[in-house]
């Protein structure tokens, strides 16, 4: 919780990417967030994944709507466009965009409090339209920015800082977005940079809603025993079922492996995911497998993460709409109005 | 637990590195790199914080007692501390601390009712000192007060040594040595001056329990080329001829000088004849301007006077006139490197220089002289004439016989004869109480939180973004005409301040606490250097080369600590750490905290004599 601004010096060392950016030209302003917040390392972890993909900055929309998670946008990808919308709203507002601009990278920030409460419907809806974008939840499982009640993704039973017990069943934005038809879906918990930031990439490169339910320990407010979102709790309960590189191009690859051992996804930008195999059992092609395989660990009282979902072949909403290659921002006002007579033509097919 | 699956090297766990023992003094003290280079191990950015506050007689005072001549060195020390300084591995150049030290010393309030007593009741021990140079003065200020009674010896009549006889004024103006001086003689040492000691058996049939020999290496090198003997008259040694100036005896020389050598005796050399009428003044160098001896200042200092200096010339010949010089023969060489990467100056096939001058002064180097040490006075010498000194205690075979300064070791420079003086007046200090010599008092070593609150420490942690500031000089106009007109002007309190804000408080450590670590990555994340690394333990090579960022500098400790829960190690490099204090400040467990570690070596009288 520091006042002063990160000092300019930078490690002498440190490498460049692609584009002559260092991983720290892709910081933001300095965080607000309480010392050890999990939404921090979730920050360090886009940088490094952006960074790491040679993305300008100026090709990212940031959006994001109310609550401690949603204002991490301000923390990183400083060179970057942003919205900080109306709770729960942002979804909307990243569809819209989208709409509008279909060359950006759409990042949608939002918490448990933003996407499983008031945010609710907009979460679904907006996955289910099939939009481009990466969608992060921050789930911590309480509302820090009120002191720490539950909130809508708390496991029953669990307790709270001040001694309640949760008896409400908890929403499961993974389940609900595998249901509302994303076509990737991860999870992985801020404190495991090894697994989230090859997970970021792959949604980043993917062409459709990309999912990550990222568990967040709330330090303040959520990080006693008797927390499920506690670091030592999802330390301890963490089942990864993979673990994955995000691979460029087939050109980058020089390692072979046994065969079963991996899994190499292509997906349609040329870009691979090759999974590593730790639960022998799993296929994350398979939608409806996975979702039986995640309730049924989730009543172990285990937390499945890794690379969850994954359609190869995604459509997004602007297939659906088939609408122009150019970006609707792009188009002058003739093609925008194209006058009376074009209108009637469209009326007259309705007729 | 599948937290470290993607962490390979954790899989193939290996005893690898212990965790770092920061209840040894040493690992800290090194983290100061300023601290650890510098001889007398002053506590640098202790007082570079006081001089931010505006403390300057706080700041004189931790000086003085480590350094005892902190006007003198703040003008003229070597300064082993700035190449050490962190501020130059992050940035193009390290903290000005030789200059900052002339801020306090020049800005202070009278202090003298701060400096140490000789008690009235003297415990009866005399020790003899020979040479009343910054050695012998350092062993005097640390014996005085403990009730020695010191006998200070010297062939000039007033006490300072080489500080006054070969630091040009214009460097060094005499009040500030004197005042400096004056507080040492002002514990009343019994003064012997004005008297040549010419034997050493003598001085000790008067019955001394110790004597020190503190006379400096006071020998200027000659060149026995052709030519010398006929040309004498205008061909001077160095360090004679700038004693000569330094008493008044010299005030003149020729219009066009040729100083031979590229120590910084030649550029004072250089820099005095420029101020006594020479106006055609130039430094041949034998060896490269990169290899050459004086420090890159002196050599900057000596340019800006409009002293050009040739290099790759070897003196051949001085050339004369019926008795009067008027020039020397140069041979051109070259550098050549062999399979070793040693070098050697060959000819380079070139013809021959010749340079016209009026008058030559020979800087090539100083040696020791011991004419007066009888060889039967029980002190050992070896092949090179140099008395067998023990690199701890400064005792040479004679029992009661110390070493220090110059007279040591060979030439260095006032700090080291200050550090020399600190450590024989221990030795002295133990062998008169009937101690073993041998037996080192440790330093007082102090290690404290510096946390006043969430995101407040008792350091400023914002870290300038200065670069180095300039000291300002005299014009060359005014300069040159005054050989006592001091030609730096010393930073003023406001640059003072900011220069003093560039200091990285590198005392300040970043202290770690694995037991109360929740790994959250918290300080991975927020670490501007990227000095800090969680992952599997390994050899100290294989592990430098795959942590956040590679740690290449092998003289820069790593800090590591286990006994986390994962099983993994924290690791951080000392190297380029900010002392920023952001890793404390985002930590939520306080398993990081900036603890100042203060360091004061030991002075005779025991570790807490300060106390």
């Amino acid at each position: 919780m520091t006042y002063l601004t990160k000092p300019k010096f930078r490690h002498p060392a440190l490498e460049k990417n692609d584009l002559g950016f260092t991983r720290r030209d892709y910081e933001g302003a300095i965080s607000t967030l309480c010392a050890g917040c999990g939404h921090d390392s979730i920050s360090a972890a886009l940088i490094q994944a952006f960074y790491e993909l040679n993305i300008e900055p100026h090709r990212v929309a940031k959006l994001s709507g109310i609550g401690c998670s949603s204002k991490t946008p301000d923390y990183f990808l400083g060179q970057s466009h942003g919205f900080n919308s109306v709770h729960g709203r942002m979804p909307s507002v990243l569809t819209g965009a989208n709409l509008a601009n279909r060359n950006l990278i759409y990042l949608g920030i939002s918490g448990d409090g933003d996407s499983a409460s008031i945010g609710l419907g907009q979460f679904v809806h907006c996955v289910r339209r099939g939009v481009n974008m990466v969608y992060i939840t921050e789930n911590n499982g309480v509302y820090g920015l009120t002191k720490g009640q539950f909130s809508a993704t708390a496991d029953r039973g669990s307790k709270s800082k001040a001694g309640g017990t949760n008896n409400d069943s908890p929403i499961d934005l993974v389940g609900m977005a595998l249901m509302a038809g994303a076509t990737l879906v991860g999870r992985s918990f801020s404190g495991d940079k090894g697994q989230l930031v090859p997970l970021i990439k792959a949604a980043i490169a993917h062409n459709g809603p990309a999912f990550i339910d990222v568990i967040s320990p709330c330090v303040a407010f959520n990080n006693h025993p008797g927390s499920t979102k506690s670091f030592d709790f999802v330390r301890e309960h963490n089942e990864a079922v993979n673990s994955l590189d995000f691979i460029e191009s087939r050109a980058e690859i020089t390692v072979d492996y046994a065969p079963g051992s991996v899994q190499d996804v292509e997906q349609h930008d040329g870009s691979i995911i090759r999974l590593h195999k730790i639960h022998e059992e799993y296929d994350p092609t398979n939608r409806v497998a996975a979702m039986n395989y995640l309730q049924q660990h989730h009543e172990k009282g285990e937390l499945a993460t890794g690379l969850l979902y994954l359609d190869p072949n995604p459509r997004d909403m602007h297939a659906f709409l088939r609408t122009v290659d150019t970006p609707l921002n792009r188009l002058g006002a003739k093609e925008l109005c194209p006058g009376a007579k074009a209108l009637d033509a469209i009326n007259n097919d309705y007729r | 637990m599948s937290i470290d699956a993607l962490d390979a090297p954790a899989k193939q766990l290996r005893p690898g590195m212990t965790s770092t023992d920061t209840s040894n003094p040493d690992y800290f003290h090194k983290v100061v790199d300023c601290q650890w280079a510098c001889p007398a191990h002053t506590p640098v950015p202790e007082y570079i914080r006081m001089i931010a506050a505006g403390r300057y007689s706080d700041a004189y005072m931790v000086n003085w007692k480590s350094n005892v001549f902190p006007g003198v060195l703040g003008r003229t020390c070597d300064r082993p501390c700035e190449p050490a300084c962190r501020r130059g591995r992050i940035e193009a150049e390290p903290v000005a601390i030789c200059r900052l030290k002339r801020v306090a010393a020049d800005n202070k309030d009278d202090i003298r009712d701060r400096l140490p007593k000789a008690p009235a009741q003297k415990n009866g021990k005399r020790i003899a000192l020979i040479g009343a140079g910054p050695a012998s003065l350092t062993v005097a200020r640390d014996l005085l007060p403990l009730g020695y009674t010191v006998v200070l010896f010297d062939q000039d009549r007033q006490a300072g040594g080489m500080m006054r006889t070969q630091i040009p004024k214009f460097r060094l103006p005499e009040t500030v040595l004197d005042e400096e001086v004056g507080y040492i003689t002002d514990l009343q040492p019994e003064m012997r001056l004005g008297k040549r000691v010419d034997s050493m058996k003598a001085v000790l049939a008067e019955g001394f329990d110790a004597v020190f020999v503190g006379c400096g290496a006071p020998r200027g090198r000659n060149l026995e080329l052709p030519g010398r003997e006929d040309a004498k008259a205008n061909i001077h040694i160095g360090i004679d001829w700038l004693s000569s100036v330094s008493f008044g005896h010299v005030e003149k020389i020729g219009k066009r000088v040729i100083v031979l050598g590229g120590g910084n005796t030649a550029m004072d050399c250089c820099r005095t004849s420029r101020r006594l009428g020479g106006e055609d003044v130039r430094v041949v160098v034998r060896s490269g301007f990169e290899e050459m001896k004086a420090s890159p200042w002196e050599k900057e200092d000596s340019m800006r006077e409009g002293i050009p200096i040739h290099n790759f010339l070897v003196p051949k010949e001085f050339k004369q006139k019926s008795g009067k010089l008027t020039g020397v023969v140069f041979e051109k060489v070259k550098a050549e490197f062999d399979a070793k990467g040693k070098r050697s100056l060959v000819p380079s096939g070139e013809p021959d220089v010749y340079l016209e001058c009026d008058d030559v002064l020979v800087a090539v180097g100083q040696e020791n002289a011991f004419p007066w040490i009888e060889r039967d006075a029980g002190i050992e010498f070896d092949k090179w004439g140099m008395p067998t000194v023990d690199e701890v205690t400064y005792q040479s075979s004679n029992p009661k016989v110390f070493f220090g300064g110059d007279a040591a070791f060979g030439p260095k420079n006032i700090i080291w004869a200050v550090a020399h003086g600190h450590g024989a007046a221990i030795s002295i200090d133990q062998a008169c109480q009937g101690r073993d010599v041998k037996d080192r008092p440790p330093p007082l070593v102090n290690l404290m939180s510096q946390k006043m609150g969430i995101h407040e420490w008792s350091y400023d942690n914002d870290i300038s973004n200065d670069l180095r500031f300039k000291v300002p000089h005299l014009p060359n106009e005014i300069a040159l005409k005054d050989v006592r007109a001091e030609v730096e002007l010393g930073f003023d309190r406001k640059v003072g301040f900011e220069e003093a804000q560039r200091c990285l408080n590198c005392d300040v450590q970043t202290v770690f606490e694995a037991k109360l670590c929740i790994e959250c990555d918290a300080c991975v994340d927020i670490c501007p250097l990227d000095c800090i690394t969680f992952t599997g333990n390994g050899d100290e090579h294989e592990l430098r080369a795959r942590l956040t960022a590679p740690a290449k500098n092998l003289t820069q400790d790593l800090y590591v600590a286990d006994g986390l829960k994962t099983g993994r190690v924290m690791v951080k490099d000392e190297d380029l750490c900010l002392h920023c204090g952001f890793c404390a400040e985002r930590c939520p467990t306080g398993a990081w905290d900036m603890q100042k570690f203060l360091l004061e070596t030991a002075q005779a009288g025991g570790s807490c004599q300060s106390r």
